[in-house]
């Protein structure tokens, strides 16, 4: 158990700059996600952490104490990687025996026993504690992963995509375990994903990293409802959120003269009144009501079957734009139908900047 | 344009079944997905569709002919794999070319038929550069305009669009799906993606070790799941299973979870159902999808109380963990409606939602309530 905090941490590699003056805060017992594209910097920040690297500029402390000058092992955090770092040869019951028995931490042969018991039970491997681990699933080789880490009972676990390597149904399994498993053992945990899924449902908060920079941190509730920009608002979120270029004035947005005008006079809670000129518009495909009473009228360009519910790409000149309808409803590719926005779920961006207009002033009044 | 059957093929590699007595038949022009976990066949399939393996026993037609003893080249096939094997030193332009070249078609006729395949795909500003300055979604544009241009009878496509990112992923689902209705060239698109499954298929053949296990519409194979692996490979988050029993009840059918860990109120003639069907009714798996599982603040008639465990914010709706006493159920609900862990709820099942398979063989008993 640990709060960890970054301050300004810059890390270089040669010219190029992997972070730049970051500031993260995880507090004890949290679920913090870091979730980002490609070569955003999570690997690297959860290896700072670790102290597998060491970085250029700024602090890192753990429990309010500058860990810089500490080795990997003195700071007590424990990895688990994509890949399952176990030995093959050996038993699940050594490979969880084996980061207890170093020389320096002088365990009892009974406390170590202890230890794998309560680590096998939690992640529910006690039938597999005498089989090789090349005789393994998937799904059991990361649980032992990770039960190596657990017997360490380390201050701070640093997870880098534990669930990429695994399929679908394994992933939506391991996910609910991993944050049942935090829960239970009151742990603070760093988990670095891509996956947008993953960060929303397990994360106490998310921190949203893009070249190296920190673009925003909240509950996933606040990154999905009031993204600080486009980047943010595009990457969570499945479908992706309908960006439109807009023009507004006097209370309207024109994106298609003629053919798609938003009345917008009540949207952001009466705040886009202030907004006039060019702006990106954003709107997620719940937030399109497809039906006989829609004041635009759009070709289906494309319908996909969810089974729960089906994904419309409707089309008015060029512009496409993704609506979630319930799966009862048919609708032919190339007919035409209507549809109409929910107009206080509208999302207001800088044309330029991608930054949300209204960014912060959520929550107060309206 | 064809279509293709599939009659009791089987393919072994020693006493190993990769294929075991399949019949499917893929209908002129439509857009049929294999669809199954690694390993399961499907690409072994697809590879004897085009002719690039050979069965061992049963046959393929196309358009009504066996093509057993035919060459690859002349079953009339185009393929597109998940690497865009591409010419590197050639434009995209040439590329698409490429399988006309050979032929005697006039420069005109290549040069339309070319421009025609671009247009589809809307690569025509492409078309000038080489394959190294292409981003991965028009890689395989360019490799989806290279199999389209010889106009072939059928397509077969072996996870073309694996390797790209989840937003272009997303993006070539529906141009693939438009393509496919404006080219109306037979598909066979082979995925382990049940989301791409769904979202293009005409209808989705389910393999697993080797054996089809059931071909329908998207809906069909969602909504009437035949087995517990059709169940729970289509649909996420996954669809419930719980192992169960059904009594007779004093105007109703008594529905138990688990060892007795929950008694949910049914209609009265499902154990009458279950009888007729000389079910044990104690091996019941009881299947329900997230959204089958209802849920309320308030006591509610016919609901039972239980516990919140883990909620997962989706974004436009929640998933929250349900504890029916030692069994763990999914629910779909909207965003917050269940406030924290912990909370305790009132929950029931959606009688219309619930299928009831057998635990001894997995298969669907087929009671629609």
């Amino acid at each position: 158990m640990a709060h960890v905090r970054l301050e300004k941490v810059t890390k270089k590699f040669g010219s190029h700059t992997a972070l730049s003056k970051l500031d993260l805060e995880i507090r004890n017992s949290e679920f913090f996600v870091l979730l980002g594209p490609t070569g955003a910097g999570k690997t690297t920040t959860l290896r700072l952490i670790a102290g597998l690297e060491s970085p250029n500029g700024g602090t890192i402390s753990i429990d309010g104490t500058d860990v810089l000058n500490w080795s990997a092992a003195e700071r007590d955090v424990a990895l688990v990687f994509q890949y399952y770092s176990l030995y093959p040869h050996y038993t699940v019951r050594q490979n969880l025996e084996f980061p207890l028995k170093s020389k320096v931490r002088r365990m009892s042969q009974q406390e170590i026993d202890a230890r794998i018991a309560k680590a096998a039970k939690t992640l529910r491997i006690e039938h597999l504690l005498e089989r090789k681990t090349d005789r393994l699933s998937g799904g059991e080789m990361q649980r032992v992963s990770i039960g190596r880490a657990i017997v360490r009972e380390p201050r701070v676990f640093l997870m880098d995509e534990p669930l990429s390597n695994l399929d679908a149904k394994l992933r939506e399994l391991l996910r609910a375990e991993l944050k049942d498993l935090q829960m239970k053992l009151g742990a603070t945990f760093l988990y670095v994903t891509h996956d947008q899924v993953e960060a929303m449902s397990m994360g106490d908060k998310v921190g949203v990293l893009n070249q190296g920079r920190i673009i925003q941190v909240g509950t996933p509730q606040q990154i999905y409802n009031q993204p600080h920009d486009t980047f943010v608002a595009t990457f969570v979120g499945s479908p992706a959120m309908n960006l439109m270029q807009a023009n507004v004035a006097g209370g309207r947005a024109v994106v298609v003269p003629g053919k798609l005008e938003i009345p917008v006079d009540g949207a952001g809670g009466g705040r886009a009144l202030r907004v006039s000129g060019a702006v990106t518009l954003g709107v997620r495909s719940e937030d399109i009501v497809v039906g006989a009473n829609g004041t635009v009228v759009a070709r289906v360009h494309g319908v996909e079957n969810q089974g729960v519910e089906k994904v419309v790409t409707l089309r008015v000149d060029e512009c496409l734009l993704k609506a979630t309808v319930p799966a009862r409803l048919e609708l032919g590719i190339d007919t035409s139908v209507r549809f109409s926005f929910k107009q206080e779920k509208l999302q207001f961006f800088d044309a330029g900047s991608g930054i949300n207009l209204f960014y912060g002033e959520e929550g107060k009044n309206g | 344009m064809a279509d293709i059957v599939l009659r009791d093929v089987e393919k072994y590699f020693g006493d190993n079944y990769i294929i075991r007595k399949l019949n499917l038949e893929i209908r002129h022009r439509e857009f049929v997905v294999l669809l199954g976990p690694s390993g399961c066949g499907k690409t072994t399939t697809l590879r004897a569709i085009a002719g690039l393996e050979e069965i061992d026993t049963g046959d393929i037609l196309i358009d009504g002919k066996p093509v057993q003893a035919m060459q690859a080249a002349d079953r009339d096939i185009a393929f597109v794999f998940q690497l865009f094997a591409l010419y590197p030193h050639l434009t995209a332009y040439e590329n698409i070319a490429f399988p006309l070249r050979a032929t005697n078609e006039s420069r005109e006729t290549v040069d339309r038929r070319v421009r025609e395949a671009a247009k589809s795909l809307r690569i025509e500003h492409l078309l000038d550069k080489r394959p190294g300055a292409l981003s991965g979604g028009d890689l395989q544009r360019v490799a989806i305009g290279r199999a389209l241009v010889r106009r072939p009878k059928a397509l077969l496509m072996d996870e073309p669009i694996g390797a790209l990112d989840a937003k272009l992923r997303e993006e070539m689902r529906t141009e693939l799906k438009r393509l496919h209705i404006e080219n109306e060239a037979t598909t066979v698109y082979v995925t382990h993606d049940q989301v791409e499954a769904m979202s293009m298929a005409d209808r989705i053949a389910i393999m697993n070790d080797g054996v089809l296990q059931q071909v329908g519409t998207p809906t069909e194979v969602y909504q009437h799941p035949e087995n517990l692996f059709v169940a729970q490979f289509i649909g996420s988050p996954i669809m419930n299973v719980v192992n169960g029993a059904v009594r007779p009840g004093g105007g109703d059918t008594q529905l138990i979870l688990g060892d007795n860990d929950a008694q949910l109120s049914f209609p009265q003639k499902l154990y009458p159902l279950i009888v007729e069907k000389k079910h044990a009714e104690d091996e019941l798996a009881i299947g329900v999808r997230p959204e089958g599982v209802l849920v309320a603040r308030q006591q509610t008639p016919g609901y039972v109380p239980v516990e919140a465990h883990i909620i997962e914010p989706l974004g436009p709706f929640d998933i929250v963990d349900l504890k029916f006493g030692a069994q763990m159920l999914r629910a779909r609900t909207s965003s917050g409606y269940v406030a924290r862990a912990g909370d305790v709820v009132w929950a029931k099942l959606d009688e219309a939602q619930t299928h009831f398979f057998s635990t001894r063989s997995g298969e669907s008993l087929h009671i629609r309530l």
